[in-house]
């Protein structure tokens, strides 16, 4: 790779992966882990994304906004590809995308390791702190979340749940 | 990756999904309260996203690879395929999906129930085939897997709140058990062009779903009566009536985009 190639994939990284989550707005695509590879060469740019649930809605809102973000950075000419392998893991998220969420009210995922997915119900109140929680739906207003409500402050908030 | 009924195989595992998920979309805004709304259809969700991946997957077999089918050839103006093809330019006959899944919905235990005996099935399904020799299905269980074990859960915590509730709920999960448990036999059927064989399944099914049964103060039925043939495109009726409903739209505007 050139000089010239490697600034301008870093300057295509930087554009698509700025991209924020449509669903999640206080955290970016790159923020979330989802984002996979940006090449950049004589055809354009070609971003590689993965989902995070196979059914999510925000995958064509996604693939606009990089291909969108991609044009004002300079790159008019740009692909969006989707992988699956290997399947996202909330593991993949950066500590950067844990603190947003809990700034904005979302209770981060808790780190899952390899193997089966464990279904652990606790989630510590991204308002008060309380560890005091219960589940009121495991599935919540998206996908990726399920409802709590913290017992300590009464307040419902959402879960973002491991994977 | 061109197995002899391959196709068909991705077409079974395709349609119990897209079938599921559109049943499971008929009870937005019916459940007892509107988080149940939102996990029905959160669920109903991620079963499209196993279909469209699926047989997406289904729409790249070879034509060459493509076999006889009970139900007859594809028609013509359905070429070249692709996943809106394979979902809504298809007859009854044509599709794979267990009869388990088109049942039509009774009440709320119906639908945990049934959701709990697929869900069962369909956790050491995805989990042995993310192990499978072929890359492209073992991406695609991989990532199911995860989003089934939730299904489970969640089927599983319901199954045991009626079973184990009041003498009217548990006598509604008890008729629902009673009523699905005869169309569960068919999901460990032989199924060609899989890299597993479904009957290896049903040890890890049986030990879930009776686990849960005896938490939820639930008799598991006994067996005889096993209904089949959905897997060889011989369906109830209830499928076409929910197939007329799902394809009309793409049938009446082809190529319809939102």
């Amino acid at each position: 790779m050139t000089a010239a190639t490697a600034a301008a994939t870093q300057r295509a990284w930087a554009a698509a992966g700025a991209v924020a989550d449509p669903e999640l707005r206080v955290v970016t695509i790159a923020d979330l882990g989802i984002l996979r590879h940006v090449a950049v060469d004589a055809d354009g740019v070609t971003v590689t994304i993965t989902p995070t649930y196979t059914g999510c809605p925000a995958m064509d809102a996604i693939r606009a906004d990089i291909r969108r973000a991609l044009a004002a950075a300079g790159y008019p000419r740009a692909r969006v590809e989707t992988v699956l392998d290997p399947a996202w893991s909330t593991d993949d998220m950066t500590a950067a995308a844990r603190d947003k969420l809990a700034a904005a009210g979302v209770a981060p995922p808790a780190a899952r390791g390899a193997g089966p997915v464990p279904l652990t119900l606790a989630a510590r109140c991204p308002r008060c702190g309380s560890p005091d929680t219960e589940v009121l739906s495991r599935f919540g207003s998206t996908a990726c979340k399920a409802l709590h409500r913290c017992r300590a402050c009464a307040e419902p908030f959402d879960h973002f749940k491991p994977l | 990756m061109s197995r002899p009924g391959l196709f068909d195989y991705l077409l079974a595992l395709g349609d119990d999904a897209l079938v599921t998920a559109q049943r499971l979309g008929e009870w937005y805004a019916s459940s007892p309260a509107m988080e149940e709304d939102i996990a029905l259809a959160n669920i109903a969700l991620d079963q499209l996203g196993a279909a469209r991946l699926l047989l997406s997957y289904a729409a790249e077999v070879p034509d060459t690879a493509l076999p006889a089918r009970t139900g007859g050839p594809l028609p013509v103006a359905a070429r070249p395929l692709d996943e809106d093809a394979l979902a809504y330019r298809r007859d009854d006959r044509q599709f794979r999906n267990a009869l388990l899944t088109e049942l039509p919905h009774g009440d709320f235990a119906h639908v945990v129930t049934r959701l709990l005996l697929l869900a069962a099935y369909q956790v050491p399904l995805y989990d042995r085939l993310a192990a499978a020799d072929d890359p492209r299905l073992a991406a695609i269980a991989a990532k199911t897997r995860k989003e089934v074990a939730y299904h489970l859960d969640h089927a599983a915590t319901w199954v045991r709140r009626l079973g184990d509730g009041t003498a009217e709920s548990h006598g509604r999960a008890q008729a629902a058990v009673d009523a699905l448990w005869p169309y569960t036999h068919e999901l460990f059927a032989p199924l060609a062009g899989g890299p597993i064989d479904p009957a290896t399944l049903r040890a890890d099914w049986e030990r879930t779903v009776t686990a849960v049964l005896a938490e939820a103060t639930l008799a598991r039925p006994a067996d005889g009566w096993a209904p089949g043939g959905g897997r060889d495109g011989l369906h109830t009726e209830h499928l076409s009536y929910l197939l007329a409903e799902m394809q009309s739209l793409h049938r009446a505007h082809p190529g319809a985009r939102w």
